[in-house]
């Protein structure tokens, strides 16, 4: 889906937003950004040929850190408006961040249409088991028997697996990194941006103020990444799924599936698989077109 | 004097009353007759019972009045509930071998022998053909404009079928010339030809006509027919139309199309709208136009889905929290609800904020003749300050998004165009987009942004006409109204005027904005001034009274699911005049006689 442009190249400078990230020192999400900004630039993806759109959350403040559009909707809503933001000019280059909170509960629903319906874009969900904006509430992917301030005895419900979800509501990209890996959740960035069609990537991103379970120390000694197996076939879904649902003392990050076969939402739609984006198109309707619609009523 | 013709179909939901109505209404538009027509149904696929009411005339026909010339009944429930309401010179025409008149009627009863006209067959769209045949006969109307209509109406199944249709058709036709009465005044035509349309193809519509290039709805009745029309021509007017998992994600998404630079528009019942509401209030804090089509449906909660109600006005008016901008217009007849859609479009897009279109059941379901030179796709289209291309002038590095302007409108640049990036956030932000509303809070920012967000308020007021007064200012009384109800109202006033009794009528078209002091120093002069509202609670007397404090004498109100008959005024109306007296406020609760 990139719009590539060799000009000059540009550096991750370019990407720089008005205002320095307000996370907590030591946040996950910093690694987050660093990377999409870094690829971006790596890619020569021009700043005003990106959207970057996040709903509400400490990770849902990222568009207002980088330099491209921007936008910061509503909490949980951010596919919804990036699937109309995609429609209206599908030569943008849309990218959407935000928390699990933000994600797989309130948003849960928008996430299951959007990957059914392969819109092409990338999406970063930065995991932290938690909400972290709000000050420490446990989130849909926080552990059974996690101990917050909303359930302050344990957590007795079980966590969502937002990889087998995505798997099971059939997305053509599916994978999982982790911030304090940079260089391979770059490389994941830049294969998900390249994918044609729903790319999702959920980054474990440490909250280093509410979550003190699944700390950096944690992942790190759990985490094995799926293409040091060789053997790993990430076009097999079947396999996808089983890695996927790894849990414990072995937690898989990479790639976990991708398909090309199937178009993205704006190839499948022949008004827009042709022909300039609907944003700069002609408003008038031609008269023999409207003639007809007149006759049908007479 | 009425000169009106009204035809009424009743029948069971699958008994097929839609085609015969369809066929009335193609054969009186073509003879250049107005017509209005209403279908009171119920939320069943099959079964219950489906009254469709179809008033033609040579003038304007408002609504869908208070007498049926001719009945059809298609089955014996709908004999039963409706004879007793057949006046003299009215006739029926039904199948004698599955129907009874049962009660007495002053009515000239024509029963048509089904199985032996159309020889043995059984199928209902035979007696429905028969008696839509018949009543033509009766009316005076030529074979021909029937057999023209059949002819299309069938010819994708074929010349056989079609034969088989104009042969029974022809049976009826030539059956009734022998056995039944004509109406005492045939049909009349004149040179016209008109387009029927409802009022949800007229929104529809009326969004093609002003460029909407993007459409998204869930289904929800009686709001599902702009889907429909817009899913249908969605190819070629070139509208990309999406069917989305509900209606937060409609109005996310519309906002979405909206902020990549098109013109974007959603519709939905109330149910559906209440959902949208946190959408709303994005579209007024990122400052992205959006119009949202509600049409009403008798509520609360899933309420009656096929029933018509004007009870949303306060939803309307509080949807979304925190103060805003906001547009909000009920079209007053169908051919309004094709207008109005690019007029708000234009609005919306000039003060980038929401746009709400409030129509109900009455007008979306409902359907009207409209001369079709009327249904101008050459209308105005303004998109406001938008930046879509860059222009070296605007400065690389000078751009802020949320400027703050005395208009209170900033130049909105869409994605895509070089050298004006910003992030358009639903937290309050400065004029360069970056929030304000946590880490940096301060209150001058934020007091600047509500304010320059506020002062488009003077310029959609300046934008919108107040309403006028229609009628003779020195009325005896004056009808208030709202949106659908113009017609109804128009009809009521009409027929006082006969009586002697001299009416004028203030009927109000924009909600936001107002104008309360102009409808003040009408209604200050009116003699005796009284609220007609299809609610409970009087929803626009008591918006009025809060942003006015004008009190009417008196209400007329129905919140049975039903529209007003001009009957139900006039009387109500009458009742007040009569004890004017009373120091208090009237209220009338006109009953629906007619069980639908
Ligand atoms: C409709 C709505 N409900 C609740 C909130 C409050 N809220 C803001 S962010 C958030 C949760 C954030 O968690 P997550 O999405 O995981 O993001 P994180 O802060 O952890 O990055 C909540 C509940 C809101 N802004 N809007
Ligand atoms: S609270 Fe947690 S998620 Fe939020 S900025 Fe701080 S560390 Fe990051
Ligand atoms: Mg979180």
């Amino acid at each position: 889906m990139a719009t590539v442009l060799q000009l000059q190249p540009l550096t991750a400078a370019d990407f720089k937003g008005k205002v320095d990230p307000d996370w907590c020192p030591g946040c996950g999400d910093f690694g987050v950004l660093s990377s999409l900004q870094k690829v971006l630039a790596e890619m020569n993806i021009l700043p005003h040929n990106v959207v970057t759109i996040s709903g509400i959350g400490c990770s849902s403040n990222l568009p207002g850190f980088i330099d491209t559009y921007g936008m910061h909707t509503l909490h949980g809503r951010a596919l919804a408006v990036a699937t109309g933001v995609k429609m209206a000019n599908h030569k943008l280059n849309v990218v959407v961040t935000g928390g699990d909170g933000d994600g797989f509960g309130i948003g849960g629903n928008h996430f299951i249409h959007t990957i059914r319906r392969n819109v092409d874009l990338l999406y970063v969900a930065m995991d932290n088991q938690i909400y972290g904006l709000t000050t420490g509430q446990t989130s849909p992917t926080s552990r059974k028997g996690m101990k917050t301030k909303s359930m302050p005895y344990g957590n007795v419900e079980e966590p969502i697996n937002p990889i087998t979800l995505a798997l099971a509501a059939g997305a053509t990209f599916v994978a999982r990194g982790f911030s304090a890996e940079p260089k391979h959740l770059a490389n994941l960035i830049k294969q998900g941006l390249e994918h044609k069609g729903f790319s999702f990537i959920d980054v474990f991103s440490p909250c280093v103020t509410y979550n003190h379970d699944n700390t950096y120390a944690w992942f790190r000694e759990r985490i094995k990444k799926l293409e040091d197996d060789v053997s790993y076939d990430s076009s097999d879904w079947h396999e996808a799924m089983k890695r996927g649902l790894l849990w414990g003392d072995e937690i898989p990050i990479g790639k976990f599936f991708q398909r090309t076969d199937l178009p993205s939402l704006h190839e499948a739609e022949p008004l827009l698989d042709q022909g300039e984006p609907l944003a700069h198109r002609e408003l008038r309707i031609a008269p023999e077109i409207v003639r007809n619609f007149i006759t049908e009523l007479m | 004097m009425d000169r009106t013709f009204a035809v009424a179909i009743g029948g069971a939901a699958g008994q097929g009353v839609a085609t015969p109505g369809d066929i009335f209404a193609k054969i009186f538009a073509r003879r250049g007759l107005h017509l209005n027509a209403y279908n009171a149904y119920q939320s069943i696929i099959r079964g219950g019972h489906t009254f469709l009411t179809i008033r033609a005339g040579i003038e304007e026909v408002t609504c869908f009045g208070d007498h049926i010339d001719l009945l059809i009944p298609l089955n014996q429930d709908s004999m039963d509930r409706h004879i007793g309401l057949m006046k003299a010179n009215a006739a029926v025409v039904y199948n004698s071998d599955t129907i009874k008149p049962g009660s007495l009627t002053q009515a000239q009863l024509c029963p048509l022998p089904v199985n032996q006209l159309s020889k043995g067959s059984r199928s209902k769209v035979e007696q429905n053909t028969l008696a839509l045949a018949a009543s033509l006969r009766m009316m005076g109307v030529d074979f021909e404009p029937l057999a023209e209509i059949l002819t299309e109406q069938f010819m994708r199944k074929g010349s056989k079928v079609v034969t088989e249709n104009l042969d029974i058709a022809r049976v009826g036709y030539d059956y009734a010339g022998a056995n039944f009465q004509p109406f005492a005044f045939p049909l009349p035509m004149s040179g016209m030809q008109y387009a029927v349309l409802s009022g949800n193809t007229a929104l529809a519509m009326g969004g093609a006509a002003a460029g909407v290039k993007f459409y998204c709805a869930y289904p929800m009745s009686p709001s599902t027919g702009v889907l429909h029309w817009m899913a249908a021509h969605a190819r070629s007017a070139g509208i990309l139309v999406r069917q989305v998992e509900d209606e937060i994600g409609v109005i996310n998404m519309a906002i979405g199309a909206a902020h990549a630079g098109v013109r974007a528009m959603c519709a939905t019942s109330g149910g559906g709208f209440a959902l949208m509401t946190e959408g709303l209030g994005m579209s007024a804090m990122m400052e992205t136009p959006v119009v949202v089509i509600d049409v009403q449906r008798a509520g609360p909660s899933t309420g009656v889905p096929t029933k018509t109600e004007q009870g949303d006005l306060w939803q309307m008016l509080g949807a979304g929290f925190g103060d805003f901008p906001r547009l909000i217009a009920a079209p007053t007849d169908i051919l309004d609800c094709f207008r109005l859609v690019p007029e708000m479009h234009n609005l919306a897009d000039r003060f980038q904020c929401p746009g709400i279109i409030l129509g109900d059941l009455l007008l979306s379901e409902g359907r009207s003749s409209v001369d079709p030179k009327q249904l101008n796709f050459d209308t105005e289209i303004d998109r406001g300050e938008m930046i879509v291309s860059a222009d070296p002038a605007n400065g690389e590095n000078g751009y802020k998004r949320y400027k703050i302007t005395e208009s209170g409108i900033s130049p909105r640049a869409i994605p895509g165009v070089p050298g004006h990036t910003h992030t358009a956030a639903t937290d309050e932000h400065d004029e360069d987009g970056v929030l304000i509303s946590d880490e940096f809070t301060n209150p001058a920012k934020r007091r600047a942004m509500m304010d320059k967000r506020q002062r488009k308020v003077l310029g959609i007021e300046a934008a919108v006409q107040p309403p006028v007064l229609i009628g003779t200012p020195t009325a005896e009384v004056t009808l208030v109204g709202w949106g659908s109800t113009s017609g109804v109202i128009r009809e009521a006033v009409a027929m006082l005027n006969e009586e002697g009794i001299s009416a004028n009528q203030l009927q109000i078209r924009w909600m936001v904005p107002l104008h309360g002091e102009a409808i003040v120093n009408i209604l200050k002069s009116s003699k005796y001034t009284i609220m007609v509202e299809n609610n409970y609670s009087g929803q626009f007397a008591r918006y009025l009274r809060s942003e006015t404090s004008y009190v009417p004498d008196g209400c007329i109100r129905k919140y049975d699911g039903e529209p007003f008959m001009p009957h139900h005024i006039v009387e109500a109306v009458k009742e007040q005049l009569a004890c004017k007296t009373h120091k208090t406020q009237q209220l009338s609760v006109p009953v629906h006689e007619i069980m639908v």
